[in-house]
C-alpha cells in the first residue's frame, strides 16, 4: 500500500463534506447516506489494511514499532530551519485510533441511514459526520503539534455543527455554543502549552520534540527544566497546559460541563463524540506526548489526579440523573477519566508502561461497547420518543435485539468477564495498584458505581414496569439500525481479547500481561454487588430508590444536580467576570476609548458649526476680508521694514 | 506755473482707489460693483504712469503697463458682464446677495 493511498484515510471523508455540503441539499438528498456510508467504507478498508502492514509488515524494526512519517509537506516556510510542515506519522495508537475511529464512524454511519430517515437536513448531517471523521482522522495522522492543534479545532467546529444540528431548538443551540467556548477556552491553554514546548524544543515535530525533550543532557531540555515560573519549570507549564486544553475537549472535571448538553445533538453523534472522536483526543494527546509526561512527575501527578477525580466524581452523578443519555454521557467522562489517571500511573517503557498499555486498551474497547450503548439508547430514543427513564421500562420484548445488545454493552462497561471492558479494565487497575494505592482504590470503588449506574439504566429501560409503549409502526427500526447493533456487541465481547499489549505500547517492545485471578476478584465481585444492588433496587416498580434518595438527602440532590457546577460556572461567569471584568471593559470601551474618538469628532464638529459662518457665499463679504487681511500684511510689512 | 508734484498724482490714484473699494464693498448691483472694478484699474493706471514719468523718465515700461490693464479691462468688462447676463436670466436679479449658492 502507497503512501499516497494512506492520505485517501482522511482525505476521502473530507471529500464527502465538501460534495455533499456543496450540492447535498439541492440535488444529492436521497443518495447523501449512501455516498456518505460507501466513502467511510473504502476509508475504514484503507486503515484496516494500513494497520495491518504496520503491525504485521512493515512497523517493526529490530522487534521494536517505529513511527514511520508516511507524508511530509513543508506547508508554511517561515525560515530555512523554521517551517509548518503537514504530515501523515504511523505509530501504533494511530494505527489503533484510525481504526476505532473509521469503524465506529462506519456503524454511525449505517445506523443514521435509519435513525435519521426523513429529516430534512439528512445531507447536510451527513456532511458534517464526514468533516467530523476528517477532522478525527487528521488529528491523530498528524506528524507534529502545530498539525494536530488546527486538526483539534476542526474537531471542536464539526461537534458545534452537529451539537446544535436541531438549530430550531433554543436548548440545541445554547449546548452547541456550550461547548465550543467551553472546549475553546481549553484550546487557549493547548495552544500557550505548544508555544511553550515549541519554543523550548525549537521544533514542532513530534519526533524531534520527543528526542529533545526527554534527554536529559540535552540544552533544550536543560533550558525548560530551569526556567521556571511561580517556582514551576516551564516544561511541566506547558505539559499542564498542553493537558488543559486535552481536558477540555476529554471532558475532565473542571471541563466536563459541555459534554452531557451535547446530548442535544442527534443520537448517533453522541455514539460518535463519546466513542470515537472528540472526547478520546484530550487521552490521545497526552498519549501522543506521553515520553515527555512520563519525563516530568509532576505534569503526570496532574493528569493522574484530574483523571481519577473525574472518574469517581461523574460516576456519582451518573448514578442520579434521569436522562438516560446524560448517564452515558457522565459514564463516559467516568471512563475518560480510567483512561487518563492510567497514563498517569505509567512509566515509559517496560514493565512500568502497563498503564499507558492498559489506557489505549480500555480506549479500544471502550469505543465499542460506548458506541453501541448510544446506538442502543438511539433506538430506545427512537420508538418511545422520549429521553427520560420514566417514559420507558419494559421494552425487552417490543426491542428484543437492542434489550441483548444494550445488555452486552452494560456487561463489558461493568467489567465482567469475559466482556472486553473487564480486560482492559483489569490492567488499569493493576497498573493503578502497582505504583498509586489512593488512585486505586478511587478506580475500584468507582468500578462497582459504573456497574451500578449502568445496571439501574438497564433494568428501568427494559425491564422495570410493564411496557406502556404502544407500537407505533416501526417497531425496533429499520434493519440499517440493528446491524451495526450486533457488530458492534460482537466486537464488545471479543475486543477484549485482542493481543493489544503486544502491537501498542509506550515504547514499542511488546509487553508481557497476564490477568491474575485472585487479583480480578475484587473488582469483578465488586461489580456483581452493583450489579445485584441495581436489579434489586430497579427490576421491578418499587419505592425503594425514591426511600434511598430520601435518607442521602443533601448528598443525593447534591449529586442530582450535578454538584452545582454549572450554577458555579454561572455564578463565575456572570457574577464574577461579567462584573468584575467585562462591565469595567466595557465601560472603558464605551467611556474611554469611544469618547477619546468622539470628542475629536465632537470637537471638530463644533469648531466647524461655529466657523463655517465665514462661508456665507456672499462675495462682499469675502471680498472685505481679502482687503481688512491684505491691509494687514501692509501694515504688518510697513512695520517689519523699519 | 508750477508742474503737477507727484505726490498730488498719487493723492488722487489713491483717493480713486477707495472709491472704488467702497463702492465695490457696499453696492449691490453687480453692474456697479464692475464699473467700482474699473475705478480701481485706473487708479493703478495712474499711479504706473506717474511713477514712470518721475522715476524712469527715458523708459516707457510703465506706458506699456497701462496699455495692457486697459486691454485686459476690457476683456474683463466682457466676460463680468456675460456671467451677470446669465445669472439675471437664472434669477431674474443682479443684486450680487442673490448670487449666493456657493455656500456651507
Amino acid at each position: 500500500m502507497s503512501n499516497y493511498s494512506i492520505a485517501l484515510i482522511p482525505l476521502l471523508p473530507l471529500a464527502t463534506f465538501v460534495v455533499l455540503g456543496l450540492f447535498g441539499r439541492k440535488y444529492l438528498s436521497a443518495f447523501a447516506g449512501i455516498i456518505g456510508t460507501i466513502s467511510l467504507l473504502i476509508s475504514s478498508i484503507i486503515s484496516l489494511v494500513t494497520a495491518y502492514q504496520y503491525f504485521f509488515i512493515s512497523g517493526k524494526i529490530n522487534g521494536i514499532y517505529q513511527p514511520i512519517i508516511a507524508l511530509k509537506y513543508s506547508w508554511l516556510q517561515f525560515t530555512p530551519s523554521v517551517s509548518i510542515d503537514m504530515g501523515i506519522m504511523l505509530d501504533p495508537i494511530a494505527m489503533m485510533m484510525i481504526v476505532v475511529v473509521t469503524f465506529v464512524s462506519l456503524m454511525v454511519h449505517i445506523f443514521s441511514l435509519g435513525y435519521m430517515k426523513g429529516e430534512e437536513r439528512f445531507a447536510t448531517y451527513y456532511a458534517f459526520l464526514a468533516l467530523f471523521t476528517f477532522s478525527m482522522l487528521g488529528l491523530v495522522l498528524s506528524s507534529n503539534i502545530f498539525q494536530i492543534y488546527m486538526f483539534w479545532e476542526l474537531v471542536g467546529v464539526s461537534s458545534f455543527l452537529l451539537i446544535g444540528y436541531y438549530f430550531d431548538k433554543p436548548s440545541a443551540v445554547a449546548a452547541s455554543k456550550k461547548a465550543f467556548i467551553v472546549t475553546r477556552f481549553a484550546d487557549l491553554g493547548f495552544l500557550i502549552g505548544i508555544l511553550i514546548l515549541a519554543y523550548s524544543a525549537e521544533t514542532l515535530d513530534f519526533g524531534t520534540l520527543i528526542a529533545r525533550l526527554t534527554d536529559a543532557s540535552s540544552p533544550y531540555f536543560v533550558n525548560a527544566a530551569g526556567a521556571s515560573f511561580i517556582g514551576i519549570s516551564a516544561l511541566t507549564w506547558g505539559l499542564v497546559l498542553v493537558f488543559l486544553g486535552g481536558a477540555g475537549k476529554s471532558a475532565m472535571f473542571p471541563f466536563h460541563i459541555w459534554l452531557p448538553d451535547a446530548m442535544e445533538g442527534p443520537t448517533p453523534v453522541s455514539a460518535l463524540i463519546h466513542a470515537a472522536t472528540m472526547v478520546v483526543a484530550g487521552v490521545f494527546l497526552v498519549a501522543r506526548l506521553f515520553p515527555i509526561f512520563a519525563f516530568d512527575a509532576a505534569a503526570l501527578t496532574v493528569v493522574t489526579y484530574v483523571g481519577a477525580f473525574s472518574a469517581l466524581f461523574a460516576a456519582i452523578i451518573a448514578c442520579t440523573q434521569t436522562d438516560i443519555k446524560r448517564v452515558l454521557a457522565y459514564s463516559t467522562m467516568s471512563q475518560i477519566g480510567y483512561m487518563m489517571f492510567s497514563l498517569g500511573v505509567a512509566k515509559h517503557g517496560g514493565e512500568g508502561g502497563l498503564g499507558y498499555m492498559a489506557s489505549m486498551f480500555h480506549l479500544f474497547t471502550h469505543a465499542f461497547f460506548k458506541s453501541l450503548l448510544f446506538l442502543g439508547a438511539g433506538a430506545v430514543i427512537h420508538l418511545v420518543h422520549s429521553n427520560e427513564m420514566k417514559d420507558m421500562g419494559g421494552l425487552r420484548k417490543l426491542m428484543p435485539i437492542t434489550h441483548i445488545t444494550f445488555l452486552i454493552a452494560c456487561l463489558a462497561i461493568a467489567g465482567i468477564p469475559p466482556f472486553a471492558g473487564f480486560f482492559s479494565k483489569e490492567e488499569i487497575l493493576l497498573a493503578a495498584f502497582h505504583s498509586n494505592k489512593m488512585v486505586f482504590f478511587v478506580a475500584l470503588f468507582t468500578s462497582g458505581l459504573t456497574a451500578f449506574y449502568m445496571f439501574r439504566l438497564y433494568f428501568s429501560i427494559f425491564w422495570s414496569k410493564e411496557s406502556h409503549v404502544h407500537e407505533n409502526g416501526h417497531g425496533e427500526g429499520t434493519l440499517s439500525m440493528k446491524i451495526p447493533l450486533i457488530i458492534l456487541a460482537v466486537l464488545a465481547v471479543l475486543a477484549g481479547f485482542f493481543p493489544i499489549a503486544s502491537l501498542v505500547t509506550s515504547d514499542g517492545l511488546a509487553l508481557e500481561t497476564h490477568i491474575d485471578y485472585l487479583f480480578s476478584l475484587t473488582p469483578v465481585a465488586l461489580a456483581v454487588a452493583g450489579i445485584l444492588l441495581a436489579s434489586s433496587l430497579y427490576k421491578s416498580e418499587n419505592t425503594k430508590p425514591q426511600n434511598i434518595a430520601t435518607t442521602l438527602g443533601g448528598l443525593y440532590i447534591a449529586a442530582h444536580k450535578k454538584f452545582y457546577m454549572d450554577e458555579l460556572y454561572l455564578f463565575i461567569t456572570q457574577k464574577i467576570i461579567f462584573n468584575l471584568i467585562g462591565k469595567p471593559a466595557a465601560w472603558i470601551d464605551k467611556n474611554i476609548v469611544d469618547g477619546s474618538m468622539n470628542l475629536f469628532a465632537d470637537t471638530t464638529a463644533q469648531i466647524s458649526d461655529n466657523i463655517k459662518g465665514l462661508q456665507s457665499g456672499k462675495l462682499q463679504q469675502y471680498a472685505s476680508y481679502f482687503f481688512v487681511g491684505v491691509l494687514g500684511f501692509m501694515l504688518l510689512f510697513i512695520y517689519l521694514w523699519n | 506755473m508750477n508742474e503737477i508734484g507727484l505726490t498730488h498724482i498719487l493723492f488722487l490714484s489713491a483717493i480713486l482707489f477707495f472709491i472704488g473699494v467702497y463702492g465695490f464693498l457696499t453696492r449691490r448691483n453687480m453692474v456697479t460693483m464692475l464699473m467700482s472694478i474699473e475705478l480701481i484699474l485706473n487708479s493703478v493706471n495712474i499711479n504706473f504712469v506717474a511713477f514712470n514719468k518721475f522715476l524712469h523718465a527715458g523708459k516707457l515700461d510703465g506706458t506699456f503697463f497701462t496699455i495692457f490693464i486697459i486691454t485686459i479691462a476690457a476683456a474683463e468688462a466682457a466676460v463680468a458682464i456675460a456671467i451677470i447676463i446669465h445669472l439675471y436670466r437664472s434669477s431674474k436679479s443682479i443684486d450680487v446677495n442673490d448670487a449666493d449658492l456657493m455656500k456651507f
